[in-house]
């Protein structure tokens, strides 16, 4: 039997604590469940560690100053390659970083997903990414080398925790199965299982026989297993790109960044699209059905 | 045929990195590299395996810039599975750099000091799992002091000296193949990997480089003028993989 796990975005803000550290799902202005988002920046939650192949979700959360910590691999608006807010966060000091190779940070969710304390690299070795972030550890394998010495050196890259994970997916039922219909998954399944508890929206709640209809069985790669709570959020993803849906609003996603050039500017945005409610923003920017 | 820009010049050189790469993942980032790597595998090295530049390898030579331009797919790579062939190792990227040192050490993350930057730029991204795991070449488009320095301030891509100071853990899978500028060709073969003037594009002057670079280059016997785009293959570059002329805001001249 398949449960019912249906909840509003304020439902789910409600599970979310202060100082939390919570993973975004998606890629820089990709798939990035921005409905959510929204609701985190009309909620009192504040000292956030945020998890993201990072775009609007981490620039979005540092101008509304959500963000103690960010960790990524990147911050991008893809077509415009440096989020403007999260760099004014950077460059004024007011979000702490751990910036990692993008590599590493898969590494770490899967670590965490796994239950494992770090997962072994080469990638960071040499860098100053160690230097820079001395937390990060290396480990000498047990094993011997590939000359027969001791055996090799190598990062351990930590398990990253979380408490919790925020995805968007193109469908889903009640009970969390859901699919992804463009053309990559990105980490949201790593995400969904290191996370202590997982809320994903969605572009529509559908019978779960109607999955297997919609896309073949390889896109149904989110499982009920990984999922406390499931959002229907037609538009939940924009103005970041959701294919086959819908792709990205490049225009009101310049709109955005434009805003990093002044407070006021910004504090218009904000009143104009985020203070009233995700139906608001929807009638706003002018995808409301 | 109208005359040979340096844009045309730069992709050439770009291609001649991949010479030689075979049957491997050749993943150039930036427009002048998407076409260089193209027109090694339209000429020279047509086994290479390229990708649609999301998550697509593409058979077909894909033209840049077009919206919604056919994609032939011979496989399906989304990110994590990238990830998994960057560890394999048969891949040869092409990044850019905000800052490099004689060693090949790059820095695209920030410029000033990385706990409170002056300038956040892209982070690390993937720079250290590249440099550690594959071969890897860079394009930087404007050839200055301000690009090739005496010390980056943050090291992303991995330099000969560090790779060396590690030891095989860090060497056995480094290789930084060649630095292609709007200016010149640059390379590491030398006793010690210290970067060398491998090649100047037409027009330009060993001392224009030299005082371009912040940095002593080696300079050495073996330099030549770097070549000219065939008439095939200025045909491929101009009506096939870039029609629109992107190449030209690169680089200009």
């Amino acid at each position: 039997m398949i449960p019912d796990k249906r909840l509003t975005e304020e439902e789910v803000v409600a599970e979310l604590r202060d100082g939390m550290t919570i993973a975004i799902g998606g890629w820089a202005s990709r798939r990035k469940p921005m409905s959510l988002v929204r609701a985190i920046v009309r909620s009192s939650l504040k000292d956030l560690t945020i998890v993201s192949y990072g775009g609007p979700d981490i620039g979005l959360l540092c101008a509304a100053g959500k963000v103690r910590k960010a960790v990524y691999g990147f911050v991008s608006l893809d077509t415009i390659p440096l989020e403007p807010h999260f760099r004014i966060a950077r460059q004024s000091g007011t979000v702490e970083a751990m910036e990692l190779d993008e590599g590493m940070l898969l590494l770490g969710l899967q670590a965490a997903a796994w239950r494992v304390p770090f997962l072994p690299t080469r990638a960071g070795l040499g860098s100053d990414l160690l230097r820079m972030m001395p937390e990060i550890l290396t480990v000498r394998s047990p094993y011997p080398g590939p000359d027969g010495s001791e055996g090799e050196e190598l990062v351990a890259m930590p398990a990253i925790e979380l408490d919790a994970a925020l995805i968007h997916m193109n469908r889903a039922d009640q009970g969390g199965n859901a699919q992804f219909l463009g053309p990559d998954l990105y980490m949201d399944d790593l995400m969904a299982m290191a996370a202590g508890k997982t809320f994903m929206s969605t572009e529509r709640i559908v019978p779960t026989e109607e999955l297997a209809a919609t896309g073949s069985f390889h896109t149904q790669r989110i499982s009920r297993l990984m999922v406390t709570g499931v959002v229907e959020a037609p538009h939940g993803a924009h103005f970041t790109e959701c294919p086959p849906d819908y792709g990205r609003d490049e225009a009101f996603q310049k709109e955005y960044a434009a805003t990093v050039s002044s407070a006021e500017l910004w504090d218009a945005f904000r009143a104009k699209y985020l203070d009233g409610t995700e139906a608001d923003y929807q009638r706003a920017v002018g995808v409301s059905s | 045929m109208s005359e040979i820009s340096r844009s045309e010049v730069c992709v050439v050189a770009v291609a001649e990195c991949f010479r030689g790469d075979g049957e491997r993942l050749c993943n150039p980032i930036g427009t002048v590299p998407m076409i260089g790597g193209r027109l090694a595998r339209e000429s020279f090295e047509p086994y290479l395996v390229m990708t649609d530049g999301y998550a697509m390898f593409a058979a077909n030579a894909m033209p840049v810039g077009v919206a919604d331009a056919e994609v032939v797919v011979e496989a399906w790579n989304p990110y994590a599975q990238m990830f998994s062939v960057l560890w394999n190792g048969n891949r040869h990227v092409m990044m850019g750099a905000s800052q490099m040192d004689r060693f090949g050490n790059q820095n695209f993350a920030c410029i000033g000091d990385w706990h409170k930057p002056k300038a956040q730029l892209l982070g690390f991204r993937g720079a250290p799992g590249n440099t550690m795991n594959h071969t890897t070449s860079y394009f930087i488009p404007n050839h200055s002091p301000k690009v090739f320095v005496d010390q980056v301030d943050v090291v992303c891509g991995v330099g000969y000296d560090r790779a060396a100071e590690l030891g095989l853990v860090a060497s056995r899978f480094h290789e930084i193949r060649r630095v292609v500028t709007n200016l010149a060709t640059m390379d590491f073969d030398t006793p010690d990997h210290r970067m060398r003037l491998r090649s100047i594009h037409p027009g330009v002057t060993v001392d224009d480089v030299v005082e371009a670079t912040g940095f002593e280059l080696v300079v050495d016997d073996r330099l030549e003028e770097s070549r000219l785009p065939t008439a095939e293959e200025l045909r491929l570059i101009r009506e096939v993989l870039d029609p629109n002329n992107i190449r030209s805001a690169e680089v200009r001249g």
